[in-house]
């Protein structure tokens, strides 16, 4: 007989004081680890299954329930940690590459957190938002070298399409198939309420949500799915993925189990087909290809809606940036390594591409000394985590942030990293009607709206503090950030000064 | 009928000229057309353009229902996703033809180039169909999610082969019909040659019959019976690759 190799994760611990068997823990793991003895009258608990997202944890009325990490342990190594050999042991039963989901989890330097903020003592008097206007909108588009007016005073000047954000963040792009559409639901109607654009990914738009239009940014990667004329008019701006940083050079794959009718009629395919994205475009092999992309898209939408072009933060590129603002797009997005995912391959997801922290600083830099930054908004993503984050951001040079993780962190998930299973016990990551149900969009989409506004104030009180009442006054503003701890190399590609310089 | 001279005007001009055209008159000729891009990108059922010269690439972009008939080569893209409509090409076209088309008919006289029919899909009646009269070149149906491919091989020389290599890589879903024979080394794992059904041969024998139409072609020597059907063995391809 074989012996399977793998051991758990996670520990489930329940305390036989406190549990009254109710099996309410039963009913909400989708991943099957308790069950009920009636023998015994004990529940049980099978740790192989467990994927720590404390479903049971919250949902326990006698809070009898505890997840811990495994204690058993391999002989101490540093080299051959036991995930590493965990990984060995999975691949050789099954034969199959690794998959897994959210950004990547290793301790790479986090370079938000190498960043300091300044702020006005004495001279430049410092603003207090509760009480003086601040200015947190921007608009996100390619801007025209110069502004001209006629005699009567009057702007001559044809402005390009332009998309208006109260607040310099979007909810990037996670497709109806990804995320349930509760949490779709949940991202328009906050994007809605708060002003400013939510992201419908590369799974169409579904029929229901045409409504929140002018809050939709849709999205045409390279399996074009859910893509026709209306679609492309139905948002106010379409956005062309390339790339994605939790695998960049890698397409998607949405499995035909996930492929229910009601993301069938979204992207258009059959009922139970597997939705293959493929690794390129193949109709982009060049600038001058994603050039004839994009302004087909402008083509098809009358010349009224910006484009952006998304990629993932690789080696080079700033100069992919410069590329792509010559190719035409209004709006370049750029995705750093710790991206999210419903689900990537895990040697990609953990080991391709550059933080994205040093990927914006260096395509600023590029687009500056090109003299086209202002054609072009750049748009960053990649684990934005906090309000400092987008400061420092702004200051680096972005005009906003996309941010995925933090809102589904938002509306309940546990970042167990298993959205790839189609299981997700909080009915964000699964297409499950039994699951998805547990997410009501009534309240889900207000604590979306508590976490921008939030964060908003909390902007308006740091630029405040370093006397600055807009932030598009803030934009590129370098002398803002200071490093620590951080090499001569380092603080060149961020371009600033070390804290105390 | 409306005609405009498309000679010495930019794609986008030219493509304002024929929305405004179309307000009026449904039937436009479009005469000198050389180069220019995107012609018929999302024009709706109704409209009828023909095409003197040589449309540039991405013609019948996201097309929604319109019927181009082109009195000259297609370029590359010709039909890129496209949701419905009609493309009569009387002579070649170039690579990605029918790119992620959902639904409609693309008829080419002669030859086609590479990855033709690209992630072609299908979606309820939505089933799309390319009739290439002559040869494709490689990848023909590559990603293939739906709809028709079918290659009919005429004016070749004996011994020619009717594709190139990596047939229906990555195919997993609709149908590549071949009037002959194909070396099997041509086809990708994904793809298998199974049985003509009924079905199948009516939809070959409504093809082959409307190429005969457009073309003004005698077709009555081909016979659906002889065509090859290649198929996904999968509609899920990959989903063993993967860990749980």
């Amino acid at each position: 007989m074989s012996v399977n190799f793998t051991t758990p994760l996670f520990k489930v611990e329940r305390d036989e004081n406190k549990c009254i068997q109710c099996r309410v823990c039963e009913k909400q793991c989708s991943n099957k680890v308790h069950s009920y003895d009636a023998e015994d009258d004990v529940m049980r608990a099978k740790d192989q299954d467990c994927v720590n997202c404390h479903r049971c944890v919250l949902l326990c009325p006698t809070g009898a329930l505890i997840i811990k990490k495994y204690p058993n342990e391999f002989r101490e190594n540093a080299n051959w940690n036991g995930q590493a050999i965990s990984e060995i042991y999975k691949q050789a039963d099954t034969g199959t590459v690794l998959l897994t989901s959210m950004g990547n989890p290793k301790p790479f330097t986090i370079y938000w957190d190498k960043m300091l903020l300044n702020a006005s003592q004495v001279t430049n008097p410092s603003i207090d938002p509760l009480r003086e206007p601040m200015e947190t909108r921007v608009l996100i588009g390619r801007k025209p070298d110069k502004l001209e007016y006629n005699a009567k005073g009057e702007l001559v000047t044809e402005i390009p399409p332009q998309i208006e954000l109260n607040v310099p963040i979007m909810f990037s792009a996670m497709s109806y198939g990804s995320i349930s559409r509760n949490a779709h639901e949940s991202l328009a109607r906050a994007a809605t309420e708060l002003g400013i654009c939510y992201n419908t990914g590369e799974g169409g738009l579904n029929r229901d949500f045409y409504k929140y239009g002018k809050n939709t940014i849709v999205q045409v990667a390279s399996g074009r799915f859910g893509v026709n004329k209306e679609y492309l008019n139905a948002g106010a701006a379409i956005e062309i993925k390339i790339g994605q940083g939790a695998k960049p050079g890698i397409g998607g794959h949405l499995p035909g189990r996930k492929v229910g009718e009601d993301v069938s009629a979204t992207r258009m395919i059959p009922i139970g087909s597997d939705a293959i994205s493929p690794a390129p475009h193949h109709d982009i092999y060049s600038i001058e290809d994603l050039r004839q992309l994009i302004y087909s898209l402008k083509e098809v939408s009358g010349y009224k809606k910006p484009v952006f072009v998304k990629i993932a933060a690789v080696h080079n590129a700033a100069a992919i940036a410069s590329g792509i603002a010559r190719a035409g797009a209004d709006v370049i997005v750029v995705d750093g390594f710790r991206g999210g995912t419903g689900a990537a391959p895990l040697r990609v997801r953990d080991n391709v591409g550059i933080p994205i922290e040093l990927a914006l600083a260096s395509i600023d830099e590029r687009l500056r000394q090109e003299g086209i930054r202002n054609q072009i908004s750049l748009v960053i993503a990649g684990s934005v985590r906090n309000s400092a984050d987008i400061v420092k951001a702004i200051a680096l040079g972005a005009d906003a942030v996309y941010i995925g993780s933090a809102a589904l962190l938002a509306i309940g998930c546990h970042m167990c990293m298993s959205c790839a299973t189609g299981k997700c016990n909080w009915g964000i990551a699964t297409q499950e009607p039994e699951l998805v149900k547990r997410l009501n969009p009534d309240i889900m989409y207000k604590r979306l709206v508590n976490l921008i506004s939030a964060w908003n104030h909390e902007i308006q009180e740091i630029i405040g503090g370093m006397g600055i009442n807009a932030i598009d006054s803030l934009r590129g503003n370098r002398l803002m950030l200071r490093g620590i701890g951080l090499t001569n190399k380092e603080l060149e590609i961020l371009g600033i000064h070390h804290a105390g310089e | 009928m409306k005609i405009i001279n498309a000679q010495d005007i930019y794609y986008r001009q030219l493509n304002e000229l024929v929305d405004e055209a179309v307000k009026t008159d449904k039937d436009i000729t479009l005469d000198c057309v050389f180069g220019q891009r995107y012609i018929g990108r999302g024009l709706p059922e109704g409209v009828k353009i023909k095409i003197n010269g040589f449309p540039g690439n991405d013609m019948a972009a996201y097309m929604d229902g319109a019927e181009l008939e082109i009195f000259g080569n297609g370029q590359d893209a010709v039909g890129n996703t496209m949701n419905y409509g009609r493309i009569i090409i009387h002579g070649n076209c170039g690579d990605t033809t029918g790119y992620a088309m959902r639904g409609g008919e693309i008829y080419v006289e002669g030859n086609v180039g590479y990855r033709v029919g690209i992630h072609m899909k299908e979606y309820k009646e939505a089933r799309p169909v390319i009739v290439i009269g002559a040869k494709a070149g490689d990848f023909l149906g590559e990603y293939m999610a739906g709809g028709a491919l079918i290659v009919l091989g005429l004016g070749l020389k004996k011994g020619e082969d009717l594709t190139g290599r990596y047939c229906g890589t990555g195919i997993h879903g609709g149908a590549i019909f071949i009037n002959g024979k194909q070396d099997p080394y041509k086809y990708a794992k994904e793809a298998a040659q199974v049985e003509l059904t009924d079905t199948d041969k009516t939809l070959l024998q409504k093809h082959i019959t409307a190429f005969g139409k457009y073309f003004k072609k005698d077709v009555r020597q081909i016979n659906p019976e002889n065509f090859y059907k290649y198929a996904p063995l999968s509609n899920n391809p990959y989903s063993k690759m993967y860990s749980k």
